[in-house]
């Protein structure tokens, strides 16, 4: 097991990006780069040596585990450990590769920007933040890094905060997931107890052994669960990533497409024995990813903003992973999860390039932007298409073989919502490409015009984005034609690299030929209906046809106004106001009052008893030793004679003692 | 050898000079009378000295009388002193150190 193998180094795969951060809080602000140079080689390091990792767990088909003690509570420590398997080396190279593509992007995408070094630096803390998560062997040190990744997302999110919009998203984005994050504490101490350990090997074992009774593997599984639907945005906790898009753009592509968000998907393939084990569990995933993915796909057909398309389709994408998780096939949930990565982290990347040039979000004023473009527009077709599910791209193999899996599963409601969402994800991935990327450019005409985004100073035509943010783009596009090769059904090398027990592979040519089918028809569908999107300002969707369904689609089905009914207001204006006039201003300010008075009265007591006890009695004293004094000194007589008698009456009474006592 | 005659004797010195001391106002008086009460202190020691057949208190009584020559001779000078300053040497007239 304990080969000497590059593995043996892995826990420096987290550990170079978190000592990045601290020399960039420290020093990055006096450096050429700003800090950024920093970022880029340690992340790049860390990388690298993933990738070694990577390649040495896929060939040696072992895990490399070590751990040293943290703390020591008598007879029971917790353990600091790494877990170095070909899934934690897998999710290495997709953090570290698409962190370190970020950040060059980010090179240009934030030239300029106010808090640029602390930018990179949380960037950095983020990146460790996740591996920490990934590396860990027990699950209190994932908890460790699953709450880091949280506070990260939260400091990134809300990163131009100075505009009250993005730092509410970033408060909602924490405190949604901290629901979930809720659940999945109470799942971790749970665990706890009936296994008597935090590390993931053992509790797999016990599991295994059945010597945890079945009833707590089920509840220890959802409350893990409700910590993933929290991060991972599923279903009913999805309502913060849309929102955290707020954040700048580079950010979406790290968090919210390829690695907090996936997050949950691993830590369920991580210790997936203990949910496959339950087929409670299971069924709860499966409907909950179902839901999950239909509503976001709906939702993201009758966005405006691209980059909410891409959010919205990021939440049905992860209903994606947890469906392949709940149909027992884990593998093609870490799979759609690699690919997904690659190709989403373009879509948000190429989404960025397109808003850095058009200076705005609306979809519906972009479009032609195919002839500015060249590179962004192509790149960005390659994610597109690999998003719709069409072969050869890498979407399509990982989405197929979770369709697939579903189908043979016999799990119909999954099967179905993989279906249908799979139809829809290419119409909204049409219609994204197409009102983007196709026609005319429809900003030129009311250039000029008020509109109520950032429009300063934009006259002319866009234009290509500089290189560092192109290159990021080619490379990520490459991955995203290559990345899904290696588990095509001829060959699945990548289920050979991360073999999950209790998955199952299936493989049927029908599902194949209509996922294809249905992909193509949603592009063309999207296509007819967009590509002559009529020119100018305040454009109609041709989705407002639907009526109600559309209304309510844009109003995100009702689930953001219900909770802000439900949780927010009444905690706003009835908890807090409640807090603020009675608990604060009554409870707390009472007894802050009346500790004061009480200090007050104490120290007129304690004055009181000083001026009048201790002055008293030392005053007293001083007067007895005056008045004794004055009576005392009247034997100074002077009179020697009176003296010598003294001495003479002294010496005859200690002769008499002596005598009396016979001591003579 | 009888031991109650000298001692006795020592005995009614002694109290001859403590007498002398408390009573009489006249400071050469006073030095005598201290004198007295060295001398019945140096027959002690002398009788003990025989009796008990230990030179040590003979050489300790030599010792005494040759202090005592110069404690008079300093306690005269003082006298003589003081009767020139003060025109007297009654002892209870000098109260110069009371409170």
């Amino acid at each position: 097991m304990m080969t000497a193998g590059i593995r043996q180094l892995a826990w420096l795969v987290p550990v170079l990006p978190l000592s990045a951060f601290f020399l960039i809080v420290f020093v990055g602000k006096k450096l050429p780069g700003k800090g950024a140079e920093i970022g880029i080689t340690f992340t790049g390091i860390a990388f690298v040596l993933g990738l070694l990792c990577f390649r040495e767990a896929t060939t040696q088909h072992n895990i490399v585990e070590r751990s040293l003690t943290w703390i020591r509570f008598g007879g029971f420590s917790l353990q600091l450990g790494i877990r170095v398997d070909s899934l934690a080396s897998m999710m290495f190279v997709v953090v570290g590769l698409v962190s370190v593509l970020m950040q060059i992007y980010s090179l240009g995408y934030m030239k300029g920007d106010v808090r640029y070094t602390w930018y990179y630096a949380a960037v950095n803390l983020f990146t460790g933040s996740m591996l920490v998560l990934v590396i860990s062997n027990n699950l209190l040190q994932l908890l460790v890094g699953w709450e880091l990744v949280g506070i990260c997302s939260y400091l990134l999110i809300g990163h131009w905060y100075e505009e009250k919009e993005n730092s509410s998203a970033a408060i909602k984005a924490f405190i949604t997931t901290r629901f979930g994050d809720l659940g999945f504490e109470i799942g971790v101490i749970l665990l706890f107890v009936a296994a008597r350990t935090f590390n993931i090997g053992q509790i797999e074992a016990k599991v295994a052994a059945h010597a945890i009774s079945p009833t707590l593997v089920t509840v220890g599984a959802l409350l893990l669960f409700a910590g993933a639907v929290g991060k991972s945005a599923q279903f009913p906790l999805h309502v913060w990533l849309p929102d955290a898009m707020a954040g700048p753009t580079p950010v979406s592509a790290l968090i919210h497409a390829a690695t907090m968000v996936t997050a949950g998907v691993y830590m369920i393939a991580r210790i997936y024995p203990l949910f496959s084990a339950s087929h409670v569990a299971l069924q709860v995933i499966g409907i909950i990813a179902s839901i999950t993915m239909l509503l976001a796909a709906i939702l993201a057909c009758v966005q405006r903003d691209i980059k909410r398309v891409l959010a919205y389709s990021t939440v049905s994408q992860l209903g994606y992973m947890m469906a392949a998780m709940s149909v027992g096939a884990a593998t093609a949930g870490v799979f759609h999860l690699w690919t997904h990565a690659f190709f989403k982290a373009l879509l948000f990347l190429g989404s960025g390039s397109v808003i850095h040039a058009v200076h705005s979000n609306d979809m519906f004023e972009m479009g032609g932007l195919r002839k500015f473009m060249p590179v962004t527009y192509v790149t960005f077709l390659i994610g597109s298409l690999a998003l719709a599910g069409v072969p050869p791209f890498a979407g399509f193999w990982s989405k197929d073989e979770i369709v697939a899996a579903s189908y043979t599963s016999g799990n119909h409601l999954v099967f179905f919502a993989a279906l249908i969402t799979a139809f829809l994800t290419a119409f909204y991935v049409g219609r994204a490409l197409t009102l983007t990327f196709a026609g005319r450019y429809r900003r030129m005409p009311i250039a000029g015009a008020a509109t109520d985004d950032h429009d300063h100073g934009h006259h002319g035509l866009p234009h290509e984005s500089p290189r560092s943010m192109t290159a990021p783009l080619v490379i990520l596009a490459v991955l995203s034609v290559v990345g899904g090769l290696v588990g095509t059904p001829i060959h699945n090398i990548f289920a050979e690299w991360i073999p999950i027990p209790g998955a199952e592979h299936g493989f049927v040519l029908g599902i194949m030929v209509l996922s294809i089918v249905i992909a193509l028809s949603g592009l063309g569908l999207a296509y007819a209906m967009y590509a002559r999107a009529p020119y100018g300002f305040g454009v109609i969707d041709p989705l407002e046809r639907l009526g109600p369904l559309y209304r309510a689609a844009t109003n995100r089905f009702y689930i953001d106004d219900f909770y802000m009914k439900v949780f927010v207001r009444p905690i706003q204006y009835g908890v807090s106001k409640f807090v603020y006039k009675v608990v604060d201003q009554e409870i707390i300010d009472g007894a802050v009052n009346a500790a004061a008075s009480g200090t007050v009265l104490l120290g007129k007591a304690v004055r009181e008893t000083d001026e009048r006890g201790v002055d008293g009695v030392v005053n007293g004293f001083a007067w007895i030793t005056n008045n004794a004094s004055f009576a005392l000194r009247r034997i100074q007589s002077g009179n020697v004679q009176g003296y010598a008698a003294g001495l003479f009456v002294g010496v005859v009474i200690l002769a008499a003692v002596l005598f009396l006592r016979g001591g003579m | 050898m009888p031991v109650a005659a000298p001692l006795l004797l020592s005995a009614l010195m002694f109290s001859c000079g403590v007498y002398g001391v408390l009573a009489r106002r006249h400071g050469v008086m006073l030095l005598i009378a201290v004198e007295l009460m060295i001398t019945a202190a140096n027959v002690n020691l002398i009788v003990f000295s025989q009796l008990l057949r230990d030179q040590l208190g003979n050489i300790v009584a030599l010792f005494i009388i040759a202090v005592t020559a110069a404690e008079v001779g300093i306690g005269i000078a003082i006298v003589m002193l003081l009767y020139r300053q003060r025109s007297t040497v009654a002892v209870d007239d000098l109260r110069l150190m009371k409170w």
